[in-house]
């Protein structure tokens, strides 16, 4: 831990800072959103990451802390409790608990497809039965509260969403603090085990239900710690925050993000918020591209974004990493250019008989001109990669060589 | 009552049977390579929109014919390019694979279909009714839906059964290794089995699409619930499917159909509430209210009581 201090000096001083440099109310939204996805990215891979747990209905313990702390802004509003705003996260954070503690009972006997079929049927249950309970789910239409109501905390009464944004970097450094100590505790440690080899784990003598168990419950508090922000920031919450839509997007996070790395699920957070928020403004397409993207991830790099990164460790410690670095660049011209091109084809085919500005151009969908431009820039970066792909693959077998004692390479 | 138990019956046969065909596919799949699919209902989507595409220009039994080949290639192209691949990183990162897959799928049908409901409909010549029982008509269409789906039951049977290929599938399933030292491309086996299933589920889509409307949420929809009716039947058994699509298919139409709530069994014993009790939504709970989340409450039982399903032996 104290190895690690400036680490987290570091992501406490960045909290700070963000909104300060990405001071536009969009800035401060999209980090309001990463403040509570990376939250419950980090719940999701204490299940999946480290417990190796597929679940396909973790929203529900994110939804549900939604729910209940709504309701708690609303008892606030109405005067029939008083209590801190600031708190609600908690509120959310025992829900999410006591839902995982009740669910977790039964679900948490198997691992595997057993598991990720029970989470799909609570999942889908919830779901339903959210829709038949109109009073507490508000139906389709869902429930609204208000943050603004309740004892100021020190004269701040989250009027803004900078207020707001501080709130959530609180919790957010808060959850990742304990998430993290989690990992180091002995049942941090034995989730790792029974993942990995459960019949070892079994037979030094841990119950692996129990260990399971024990992610399982961790993962729940902190799934409703993030639906608690969730209902702070945006003051309302709906039936599609507990549905398969949002158990999806979080598996996504930290799957692109990377599982096996405590970081992963905060990359894979992040780039998703920034699409989400930022590509959906320039194309209606970027789910597409999302699933593309994802399936892509899952081929050819299994360990996300972050095993990526941290496939570069053997070139760093062979002091070689510059090496890589012109390869890289010589095989990503080609492949933006690929990218560039198949995203335009991909937008042209969609414009109907509106034109696509396109670096500059113009595109129209009626113009073989246009279709003969974009496929032949595809074609040519295809083409590209393919050429360049054998060097950079030397590059990276010599970069990983590790290097002997006299100079020469040792296999 | 007797016209309505008749007409649910009837409508529990037709949604299960359609449910079997495309569980029958999955559990199939499942069998082979312990790979739950979950893009599976999306190639039903698939089925039922290349059908309609092509039923534009070649006529509803073109589409029937063509569309399921079609899905049958692309699922065994995506066997064979992309799980084979991700199969190395193990069961979880193939289940993530499949999901992202079913994902993807959805984007890509509106991106090329777009995202309004397609006008795909059943042939003229079941314009018809088969039959009328007091005084409702039961559509011909209806009852062809039964025939095909009774038809792939028992050639998949007699072919799993009875035939020299499904003597080499069944011990591919359970000795793979043997029947690759026997000289049989086992991995050509795999590929071959995941494009008959993905083609059988494309079958679904082509008749079903004109009944339960082609539109691209129609893959959403069934998706969970074949799942469910697999899990329930015990994974790789094709009785089982059988059984668990028919039990979940007449469960949910007799549900619909019973116009029995909380407040007629309170009634029984004499108790009543008052409806401005703040658990008022528990009081007049009604089964057809109840009849979505049936399926997946059986699931949850199943799988807690008798994780093997009704007629599974297979356990991980």
């Amino acid at each position: 831990m104290k190895k690690q201090f400036p680490i987290w000096l570091g992501f406490a001083l960045a909290l700070i800072l963000l909104p300060q440099i990405f001071d536009t109310v969009l800035g401060i939204s999209i980090l309001n959103q990463m403040t509570i996805w990376i939250i419950f990215a980090l719940s999701y891979n204490m299940l999946l990451g480290q417990g190796g747990m597929l679940s396909f209905g973790h929203a529900v313990y994110f939804g549900l802390g939604g729910f209940m702390s709504v309701h708690a802004l609303n008892l606030i509003a109405d005067e029939i409790i008083v209590f801190s705003i600031t708190l609600i996260p908690l509120v959310g954070g025992a829900v999410g608990l006591l839902a995982a503690v009740f669910i977790g009972s039964f679900s948490t006997r198997k691992s595997g497809t057993v598991f990720a079929m029970i989470s799909l049927g609570i999942g889908e249950l919830i779901v339903a039965s959210s829709l038949i309970f109109a009073d507490f789910f508000g139906g389709e239409a869902g429930v609204t509260g208000d943050r603004t109501y309740g004892p100021p905390f020190f004269g701040i009464e989250f009027l803004q969403d900078a207020e707001v944004y501080y709130l959530g970097a609180f919790w957010l450094f808060v959850a990742t603090l304990f998430m993290y100590l989690f990992t180091q505790t002995p049942a941090g440690r034995m989730a790792n085990a029974v993942r990995d080899n459960p019949e070892r784990a079994e037979f030094i003598g841990y119950s692996t239900r129990r260990v399971r168990f024990i992610s399982f419950c961790a993962a729940g508090l902190f799934a409703g710690v993030a639906g608690g922000l969730f209902a702070i920031n945006y003051e309302f919450i709906t039936e599609e925050n507990l549905n398969a839509l949002t158990s999806g997007r979080v598996l996504l996070m930290a799957y692109i993000g990377g599982l096996g790395f405590f970081i992963g699920p905060i990359v894979g957070a992040v780039i998703l918020t920034l699409m989400n928020s930022l590509l959906s403004n320039y194309s209606e397409m970027w789910m597409l591209y999302l699933g593309i993207m994802f399936l892509l991830t899952v081929l050819f790099l299994p360990r996300g974004f972050a095993g990526f990164i941290m496939m570069h460790q053997t070139a760093w410690q062979n002091r070689r990493l510059g090496t890589l670095i012109l390869p890289y660049l010589i095989t990503a011209i080609p492949a933006s250019l690929f990218l560039a091109g198949f995203v335009g084809l991909v937008e042209l085919s969609h414009k109907g008989d509106d034109t696509l500005s396109f670096f500059g151009l113009i595109l129209g969908t009626e113009s073989m001109l246009s279709w003969g431009i974009l496929l032949t820039l595809t074609g040519i970066g295809a083409l590209g990669v393919k050429l360049s792909g054998p060097r950079l693959d030397a590059a990276w077998v010599l970069a990983n060589t590790v290097r002997s004692d006299n100079g020469g390479d040792a296999q | 009552m007797a016209e309505v138990f008749v007409f649910a019956t009837l409508n529990g046969l037709v949604t299960g049977l359609l449910l079997f065909m495309l569980a029958s596919g999955l559990t199939l799949i499942f069998s082979m390579m312990g790979v739950l699919n979950f893009a599976h209902a999306s190639f039903y989507m698939l089925g039922a929109y290349f059908a309609y595409t092509l039923s534009t220009y070649i006529g509803f039994w073109g589409g029937l014919l063509i569309a399921p080949l079609i899905v049958g290639g692309i699922g065994a192209a995506i066997e064979r390019y992309g799980l084979r691949r991700v199969h190395q990183s193990g069961h979880v990162a193939e289940l993530v694979f499949t999901f992202g897959l079913a994902f993807l799928i959805e984007e890509a049908v509106q991106f090329f279909w777009g995202r309004d409901t397609k006008n795909y409909q059943s042939p003229e010549l079941f314009d018809f009714a088969l039959f009328s029982l007091f005084g409702q008509e039961f559509s011909a269409y209806r009852g062809f839906m039964i025939a095909i789906a009774c038809l792939i039951f028992a050639a998949l049977y007699f072919i799993l059964t009875r035939s020299r290929v499904g003597i080499i599938i069944q011990a591919s399933i359970s000795h793979p290794q043997t029947v690759a030292n026997l000289g049989h491309n086992v991995p050509l086996i795999f590929m071959c089995v995941f494009g008959v299933g993905t083609a059988l589920a494309g079958v679904a889509g082509v008749i079903a699409g004109p009944v339960l409307t082609t539109f691209p949420g129609m893959a959403t929809v069934l998706g969970s619930i074949v799942f469910v009716v697999v899990v329930i039947g015990g994974l790789g058994s094709l009785p089982g499917a059988l059984i668990a699509s028919l039990l979940v298919g007449l469960l949910q139409s007799y549900a619909i159909a019973a116009d029995v709530g909380v407040p007629e069994l309170l009634n029984q014993f004499g108790v009543s509430f008052d409806s401005s009790h703040p658990l008022d939504d528990l009081w007049t709970l009604n089964l057809p209210q109840v009849a979505p989340v049936l399926p997946y409450l059986l699931l949850v039982l199943v799988l807690i009581f008798k994780p093997t399903g009704l007629m599974g032996n297979r356990e991980e």
